[in-house]
């Protein structure tokens, strides 16, 4: 992990203003043979918090693991914090400097949360103290701590994600539905921690059908569809959820 | 196929195909002739010895012409990502496992009359049988249920590993199989001039008839690949008609 | 290479750590793999003897054969152990944690396979306990026996690890992984088996000498595997 990724958000901000943090044209990702971003074009500038929206299937989940530097794209070119997605090793050095949060948590059911915290922190050659206050933040600490993940609740597995994931200081935060499972109390400090984060000059994209809680934060809505991003201003929501559930 | 697929493909054969086809047709009448009529019996095995002129050559040419196609075919697409080396891989694998059941079915033909019974544990034909499910194994593998490129690359990988195998296998049974017994009878019985011939004719006759099968397999190969392009511009033009059939619908 | 040896290290202490706490291996597959010797008794009858005029009890076939079905107890109770390996990563998408966290491909395939080897070793420990016991195998005791024998169980499992991790990486992310993998291992560590067997006959029962060049090749193949695997994780893990 090189230095500049570990820096503290602003400053890396500082170097990245008025870049584009992420570049997708045209791009073509392949999943299993079927195309699930087709021909997609994406900007997103840095400090920028983008909401995707979008039926299910319509690609939301690839435009994030793209980002991640997950899957190849097979037509087309995309650049994330300058690390070309093109190749393999842009797309190593683009995975070791964002972060995502998945559908799944990326969390091993045998372990206990402390363990599994630790380990993922070690892994991400995250800071001790960082790894101890993510976990004190997120309510993983305690008494949870020491039960196996896989008596977890959805929420407490989501919590429990959140705090590596904070605990990783990413510059490009990639969140599929981060929303769900959470509670009421997990969904506002969820919605806090992506104000600092952003406040702290992160650029976050993240997918999501909760309506309404979020949009106060978020710059900029894109549509996705059919494999291809479909720009739109703000505008209200008139049914919540809508055909996506 | 797929019905793209058809429409798109030409014939299988082409000028050089129908050359190499007709060789190996007349080879092949020359060696019928050659095995069973104007070589002589063998002193030991009589007439079961007839069945040498097909099936050495057949391991020869299946075990290392073929395989030896999909080990080539995978390190160039490995290095290149060149499709061509990466059909051809496939192709070659299709073939060689196609040679090995053959070479197996003869040889447990020829061990009745020879040995007693259909399967002695002679080294090379148990190292065969291993190999074979060897390859069966990697054209398993060319079936996963994954990305092309994501599975041609892991086909690559094994490609080239089995070959290492194949090697390892043979010589790991001939050690173990020189541990309890001499030196194999039958195959390395003496020959004259004559059955020598007709043994390399063999070799030369199921070289044609390999290559014949690669450029007919690796050419339909090919169709499919240029089929599934094909295919693909229509199902990202289809992905993309989502877009614009659903918007009108919803009230996003 | 320090960072490979640390993500070795790190990968392999946390699968350790699932295995304590989950005892998959330990509760399952050694039972299993005991089972499995039992099985053989029954269907090896344990009243088949071998005509020895040397010997004043003559030895059951069972006893004599122990080597090949150590081995082979061993490398069944191994398709359960390299499953579960690639298992508990299956969920919950940890192989994308793991790419995330930037860990060195390498790093991951030496770490995951060295888990499998304390495990087989632990399983050897026991198939071989249990079949002293119920084959009831009388062999001379020596040093040098032990050592030969030891080496074996070593350079053997190791191989089996080494081909295990990478071949179930090489089926990682399909549906029919668990019976994929088998067709693939199997015949790739068919010699294997065969050195082992050979090398452990050596051991138990031969002249110790005609142990050890088996042993070499076992190493060799080991050693290739291994290597066969540092050098293509990086191709299979970067890019699913």
């Amino acid at each position: 992990m090189t230095l500049d990724s570990r820096d503290p958000a602003p400053s890396a901000a500082g170097d990245l203003q008025d870049k584009e943090l992420v570049q997708l044209q045209g791009v073509v990702c392949l999943m299993g043979g079927f195309p699930a971003l087709a021909g997609l074009d994406l900007t997103v500038g840095s400090g920028e918090i983008v909401g995707l929206r979008g039926a299910n299937g319509a690609g939301k989940t690839t435009v994030l693991r793209l980002c991640a530097g997950l899957v190849t794209l097979s037509r087309g070119s995309g650049s994330v914090l300058g690390h070309d997605l093109g190749t393999r090793a842009g797309r190593r050095s683009t995975r070791k400097a964002v972060g995502l949060l998945g559908h799944d948590t990326s969390l091993y059911d045998d372990l206990t949360v402390e363990q599994n915290v630790r380990f993922w922190a070690r892994a991400n050659r995250a800071a001790e103290p960082d790894v101890l206050a993510a976990m004190d933040h997120l309510g993983v600490a305690g008494r949870v701590a020491t039960v196996k993940v896989a008596g977890l609740s959805a929420g407490q597995r989501r919590r429990t994600a959140l705090a590596i994931l904070v605990a990783r200081r990413p510059r490009l935060w990639l969140l599929d539905e981060p929303h769900a499972g959470l509670d009421h109390d997990g969904r506002n400090l969820l919605d806090q921690l992506l104000m600092d984060a952003a406040a702290a000059g992160a650029t976050i994209m993240v997918a999501t059908h909760d309506v309404g809680r979020i949009d106060d934060i978020l710059t900029r809505t894109v549509i996705v569809h059919g494999g291809t991003v479909h720009e739109h201003p703000i505008r209200p929501i008139g049914r919540p959820g809508g055909t996506d559930v | 196929m797929s019905s793209i697929a058809r429409k798109l493909a030409g014939p299988s054969s082409s000028r050089g195909t129908r050359i190499l086809g007709a060789l190996a047709l007349v080879s092949t009448v020359l060696l019928l002739l050659l095995g069973l009529i104007w070589s002589p019996r063998e002193v030991d095995q009589a007439d079961a010895v007839r069945l040498m002129y097909v099936h050495v050559p057949s391991a020869v040419v299946g075990l290392y012409f073929a395989f030896g196609v999909t080990l080539v075919g995978s390190i160039v697409y490995l290095r290149k990502q060149s499709d061509f080396w990466d059909l051809m891989a496939h192709a070659g694998a299709e073939i060689g496992v196609l040679f090995c059941a053959f070479v197996l079915v003869t040889g447990a033909l020829w061990g009745r009359p020879t040995w007693g019974v259909y399967w002695e544990w002679d080294p090379r034909i148990t190292s065969t049988t291993v190999t074979l499910v060897l390859y069966l194994g990697y054209l398993a593998v060319r079936r996963m249920d994954l990305d092309p490129v994501v599975r041609s690359r892991r086909a690559a990988i094994l490609g080239i590993i089995s070959f290492a195998n194949l090697l390892i296998v043979k010589q790991s049974v001939e050690w173990w199989r020189g541990l309890h017994q001499g030196s194999t009878v039958g195959i390395d019985t003496q020959m004259d001039g004559l059955m020598f011939f007709t043994l390399a004719w063999g070799v030369l006759t199921f070289t044609l008839i390999f290559a014949w099968l690669l450029m007919h397999r690796f050419r339909l190969a090919w169709y499919e690949h240029q089929a599934a392009a094909v295919s693909l511009d229509d199902a990202i033009a289809a992905r993309r008609g989502e877009h614009r059939s659903s918007l009108a619908g919803e009230a996003i | 290479m320090f960072e490979l040896l640390r993500d070795a290290r790190m990968v392999l202490g946390k699968d350790l750590l699932i295995e304590r706490s989950s005892r998959v291996v330990t509760a399952q597959v050694v039972p299993f793999a005991v089972m499995i010797l039992i099985l053989f008794g029954f269907g090896i009858s344990p009243d088949l003897r071998i005509l020895d005029s040397t010997a004043t009890v003559a030895p059951s076939v069972l006893s004599r054969v122990t080597p090949g079905l150590l081995f082979l107890a061993v490398l069944f109770a191994s398709l359960l152990a390299i499953g579960r390996s690639f298992g508990v990563e299956a969920n919950d998408g940890t192989l994308d944690g793991l790419r995330m966290a930037g860990l060195d491909p390498a790093g991951i395939f030496l770490g995951k396979a060295g888990a499998v080897v304390v495990q087989l070793l632990g399983v050897s420990a026991v198939v071989t306990s249990g079949a002293f016991l119920f084959f009831s195998v009388r062999i001379e005791w020596s040093v040098a026996r032990a050592v030969l024998g030891v080496t074996t169980a070593g350079a053997a499992i190791t191989a089996i690890a080494a081909a295990g991790t990478l071949y179930s990486a090489l089926a990682a992310g399909q549906r029919e992984r668990e019976s994929l993998v088998p067709l693939l291992v199997i015949p790739v560590l068919a010699p294997v088996l065969l050195g082992a067997s050979q090398a452990t006959e050596a051991a138990l029962f031969g002249a110790v000498a005609d142990g050890w060049p088996w042993v070499a090749a076992l190493a060799a193949f080991a050693a290739l595997y291994v290597g066969a695997g540092i050098l293509s994780f990086e191709t299979l893990l970067e890019d699913m």
